[in-house]
């Protein structure tokens, strides 16, 4: 007897046979009257009197357009609130439409990280994990919680790591890519001693400020320069990981680069390398060539995808990289959201595709197979 | 030759509305009432698939040197709702890529109710109630 099953999920990329993640969810609060059941009476008068204070110079939104309404897809806006608020909406339109097995939050705005005031930062971190656990993670078994920490401040970061140390609803500790001082710097290591502890990676998302301007030419004039920077200040955050030596102290550490595109990696592995083999006396304590600690340490996440002319030089880049340290990301709500069935192209072969939806990001964040 | 798929009468879709039709199997197409002008895309972004007819109607800015800009073409420009790329309602056509990255576009017109009560080969007995009307029609 033939018996017709409705399609579970119409919007699943076939090729998903070993499980479709996606390392890069957006939820976002209605108000930060959704924090306030986490935050101190005190804590609450601050954010009240005083407000988030990022690290640039607005008082009020980003220093650049967003390219959309809070830089989110025109048709994700759940009726009458703001995208990623809702988690209804979200299954209907993303988790349930493609099929996905396992997502991963990365709540961004309003977060408190890098804000001007620590212990503001730190309390606000701390809302936010709570917040994940509480009004979304409780209700879908599908979603996992990013540590969200107050990364310019490594002893409160540390100490927010290791509170959630062992549960597994947390997968990953999150910074943002743009932060005060290079990543490397020793002051940032407490962070990095506390994952490894854990056992967490430690991603870094795309955009944030750091309270400097975003290329080392002072700041640019469109949105489309503040996108197109990540490639250079990821960069610099991760010749500053590599050479400072961050991996020879924590050897176990692994790095997720969220949204920061990658067709840049090879060529700063080469000439890290090139530069190391006459310059390794001023870095006696770096035992490897760069770009071996970065094959070894780093991954990244597929959106938005490099899309060169030729298809052999995005699969050149991929091979150095390696197959098994790309992970699927859709960016969901936001605007330049990758949908899993369109994001990549067909010369990148299927086994590959599949690994990039499944495999990969089950075995970074540790989660068996179901 | 392609079919005609009466999709609303004219009023259903105001100067500046939109509506999403369904023309053959699970096709769909948004039509567009551009100040009377009726136009038809299918409802798919060439590049990742997004639903057109979520997308903002916009105009064009152009810019013949930097710092000296001009919008006109108000309301005949699409922007797909996830990633911004514009195509032109009139023509389907993107305007990145105008002759490669395309949406297709249908032939939508007015006709009158009672014109197309006249159409055969097999016409009902009808009665005298809309068909003063008028149609937007797209052949798709």
């Amino acid at each position: 007897m033939n018996v017709v099953r409705p399609i579970a999920a119409p919007g699943r990329p076939a090729v998903a046979t070993l499980g479709l993640f996606d390392c890069d969810i957006h939820p976002r609060p209605l108000s930060l009257e959704e924090y306030r059941p986490w935050l101190s009476t005190e804590m609450w008068h601050r954010v009240q009197t005083y407000g988030i204070r990022a690290r640039h110079g607005f008082a009020k939104g980003y220093p650049f357009p967003k390219a959309a309404p809070f830089a989110s897809r025109r048709d994700a806006w759940p009726p009458g609130k703001l995208p990623g608020t809702d988690l209804d909406f979200m299954r209907q339109q993303h988790l349930d439409y493609h099929g996905i097995d396992i997502g991963v939050l990365n709540p961004l705005q309003p977060s408190g990280q890098g804000d001007q005031n620590d212990a503001l930062s730190a309390a606000m971190t701390y809302a936010v994990n709570e917040w994940q656990l509480e009004r979304w993670l409780k209700n879908e078994p599908r979603l996992r919680a990013s540590v969200v920490v107050p990364y310019e401040d490594g002893e409160a970061s540390a100490r927010e790591i290791r509170r959630r140390a062992g549960d597994p609803r947390f997968v990953q500790v999150l910074l943002l890519s743009r932060t005060a001082e290079p990543l490397g710097r020793k002051r940032y290591w407490p962070i990095y001693e506390a994952a490894c502890e854990a056992g967490l990676p430690v991603a870094f998302h795309a955009f944030g400020y750091s309270g400097w301007a975003m290329t080392n030419g002072g700041w640019p004039s469109f949105y489309i320069e503040e996108v197109s920077e990540h490639a250079t200040s990821c960069q610099a955050q991760v010749a500053s990981l590599i050479v400072e030596g961050v991996f020879e102290r924590f050897p176990t550490l692994k790095i997720l680069m969220i949204e920061c595109g990658f067709a840049w990696i090879p060529s700063l592995g080469w000439r890290l390398d090139k530069h190391w083999r006459k310059l390794k006396d001023e870095v006696p304590h770096l035992k490897r060539a760069p770009s071996e600690y970065l094959r070894e340490h780093f991954y990244v996440s597929t959106q938005p995808i490099d899309e060169p002319e030729q298809p052999e030089h995005l699969l050149d880049v991929m091979s150095w990289i390696g197959w098994d340290r790309i992970l699927y990301a859709s960016d969901y709500p936001h605007w330049d959201f990758d949908d899993p069935r369109t994001a990549f192209p067909s010369f990148i072969p299927a086994e590959r595709r599949r690994d990039i939806f499944g495999a990969n990001a089950r075995a970074l964040y540790g989660i068996p197979a179901v | 030759m392609a079919a005609r798929y009466v999709v609303a009468p004219v009023a259903e879709i105001p100067p500046g509305g939109r509506k999403v039709v369904e023309a053959g199997a699970g096709r769909r197409i948004v039509v567009f009432n551009l100040e009377g002008e009726f136009f038809a895309l299918l409802d798919r972004c060439p590049h990742q698939g997004g639903r057109l007819s979520g997308g903002k109607l916009c105009g064009l800015v152009e810019s013949d040197e930097p710092g000296v800009f001009h919008y006109d073409r108000k309301g005949e420009i699409l922007r797909c709702p996830w990633h911004q790329w514009e195509f032109d309602i009139r023509t389907g056509k993107s305007r990145h890529d105008p002759n490669r990255t395309r949406t297709r576009a249908f032939p939508a017109h007015v006709e009158s109710g009672a014109a197309l009560t006249q159409e055969g080969p097999y016409v009902l007995e009808t009665f005298p109630v809309r068909v003063e009307e008028d149609y937007v029609v797209v052949e798709a």
